[in-house]
């Protein structure tokens, strides 16, 4: 269960151009937190919420970290938050990935520019058995990086003007067919995330990815964040917030 | 001092005049975790269609200011579903449950209302206000002849008590209100969402996939207390405001108005806490004023 509340933010951090790591201390929503989970924050003078995702959840100490990008009027005014202040938050929301039961087995993180902060939880959870395929616009705007390593993660970037590959689709492709990944975990741009899906289908892997849809309620209630997807052959409008906002990539993206 | 905040609508007694809106309280269960859901005065429940319904295209909400600009088109399982599925849960956890209906027919109305007399909802609100379909909903809304159509098609087939939704875009609301009073419901409730559009200037693309959509929030609240007080004026059965309250403030001026109950809708988005402050605030304004009973302020607005 959800909790909603204020909380103090602990830590903040400038992290690349319009990027900001926040640490907020909410013993029970991070005891609680899953990665792909969200938290809804109000910001002060807004009618919405914003949802942002949890990049990572600190048990012992307590905190939840965001790291989130400046877009538009109301994360701006977050980013102006102060350490100290209180953060009006519900967390953690939506249903998360899912892990593998056994945690030996080989995942790939696929993530795309700001879609790469969800994904840090499941390489702390897999240790060194996941490999972190991270793309990005351009060298300036790489984030996270270390923070991957650092977990463990077979790290690999992707960007327009550094390294081998400019988008993570093909070395995604290049570890799929060498074999041995058991799932694969998504989160970035729609083309990219379609890309990834189609990969993972012609290779048979399984895959789950996180979507992002502008948001009501957050909890389920308001069924505002729709998202279609194909079940059973039958077409379902679900909610990106409670059915979400991790999806079976087939069902997202058939 | 613990007060009585009780008061009756359509002839059904609430705990308190706080209602959660149709379509922001879901069917209850999203809230049921953070608190006991019969604290409110009641529930009115999403807008219930014949047949299961997936809605517009995403994306379909966008900020405004003061507000929310919102084109989901009556996404909902069906009436059949909410029965079978819902109902059993809201009537064990919640107060007063309302079943919130839209149609595109008359005989889609007719057929939901049948199937749902026969339930233990408390109150059935006919949505004749939905912005976000082509057809029915807000078509049958905008004319005296179309609410007293429904209204009448309604009434022939459930003794339940009606509360009818009125559309804030018409001419004059008190026209729909009276046609629906002629027609015999109990109730009138409004506004449902002003109709309303926004462009993204660098794509040239209207924010909402569906272009248009209904607007919310503490931004309509001056439009649904200026319609309150014209329809409480122009009818003599119950009036439930809505539109726009975020406050216990603005639940006194809508009761000032003429509204003898509230709904509360886009401020639960803000804060899922918000109904319940707005009982409490209520609450303190009776002490610092000592009301006994919600009657004293329900319609005592002083025109000038």
């Amino acid at each position: 269960m959800w909790q909603c509340g204020v909380y103090p933010l602990i830590e903040k951090k400038l992290i690349s151009a319009g990027i900001y790591s926040f640490s907020v201390e909410c013993p029970d929503a991070a005891k609680a937190a899953k990665p792909g989970q969200f938290a809804h924050i109000r910001i002060s003078g807004f009618t919405l919420r914003r949802p942002v995702s949890i990049c990572d959840a600190d048990k012992e100490n307590g905190t939840l970290r965001f790291v989130f990008e400046v877009r538009g009027e109301g994360t701006a005014r977050l980013s102006e938050t102060g350490v100290g202040d209180n953060i009006d938050i519900i967390a953690p929301l939506g249903n998360g990935f899912t892990l593998p039961e056994n945690p030996a087995r080989r995942v790939v993180l696929a993530g795309g520019g700001i879609g790469v902060p969800p994904l840090l939880g499941i390489a702390r959870i897999m240790k060194g058995n996941a490999a972190a395929i991270l793309g990005f616009k351009n060298s300036g705007k790489v984030i996270l990086e270390k923070d991957f390593k650092r977990a463990g993660a077979d790290v690999t970037i992707c960007a327009e003007d550094e390294g081998v590959h400019k988008t993570p689709i093909p070395p995604l492709a290049e570890k799929l067919s060498r074999g041995g990944v058991d799932r694969v975990y998504a989160c970035g741009p729609e083309p990219m995330l379609k890309a990834v899906v189609a990969e993972c289908k012609k290779r048979g892997v399984e895959c789950e990815v996180s979507l992002e849809q502008r948001m009501g309620c957050g909890v389920g209630a308001c069924v505002v964040c729709a998202c279609r997807a194909v079940r059973g052959g039958e077409e379902l409008m679900l909610r990106v917030c409670r059915d979400g906002p991790v999806f079976s990539g087939r069902e997202v993206f058939p | 001092m613990k007060r009585d905040l009780s008061v009756t609508v359509a002839g059904v007694k609430l705990s308190n005049p706080v209602i959660a809106a149709s379509g922001t309280y879901g069917f209850g269960e999203d809230y049921a975790g953070l608190y006991p859901l019969n604290l409110l005065g009641g529930i009115s429940c999403k807008g219930l269609t014949a047949e299961k319904r997936n809605g517009n295209p995403p994306p379909r909400i966008a900020e405004t200011p003061g507000g929310v600009l919102n084109s989901v088109g009556l996404q909902n399982p069906g009436v059949d579903a909410f029965i079978k599925e819902h109902l059993p849960f809201l009537k064990e956890k919640a107060d007063v449950v309302i079943a919130n209906i839209a149609g595109e027919t008359r005989d889609d109305y007719r057929n939901i209302a049948e199937k749902l007399d026969g339930t233990d909802v408390d109150i059935i609100e006919l949505n004749i206000s939905c912005p976000n379909i082509e057809k029915g909903g807000a078509a049958w809304g905008v004319s005296a002849d179309g609410a007293a159509a429904i209204t009448k098609t309604v009434r022939a087939v459930t003794k339940k008590p009606l509360m009818v939704k009125l559309t804030p875009n018409v001419t004059d609301i008190t026209e729909t209100a009276k046609a629906a009073e002629a027609q015999g419901a109990d109730c009138i409730s409004l506004i449902n969402t002003i109709l309303g559009m926004r462009i993204d200037v660098k794509t040239r693309r209207p924010v909402l996939r569906n272009n248009t959509g209904g607007l919310s929030g503490a931004a309509v609240l001056p439009v649904a207390v200026r319609m309150v007080w014209q329809v409480a004026n122009a009818v003599k059965i119950d009036v439930v405001g809505m539109g726009g309250i975020t406050r216990a403030e603005d639940a006194i001026e809508m009761m000032l108005a003429g509204a003898k109950a509230v709904q509360v809708g886009t401020a639960i988005m803000t804060d899922p806490y918000a109904p319940l402050k707005i009982i409490d605030g209520i609450e303190l304004y009776m002490n610092d004023n000592n009301i006994t009973d919600l009657s004293e302020i329900a319609g005592k607005v002083l025109p000038w």
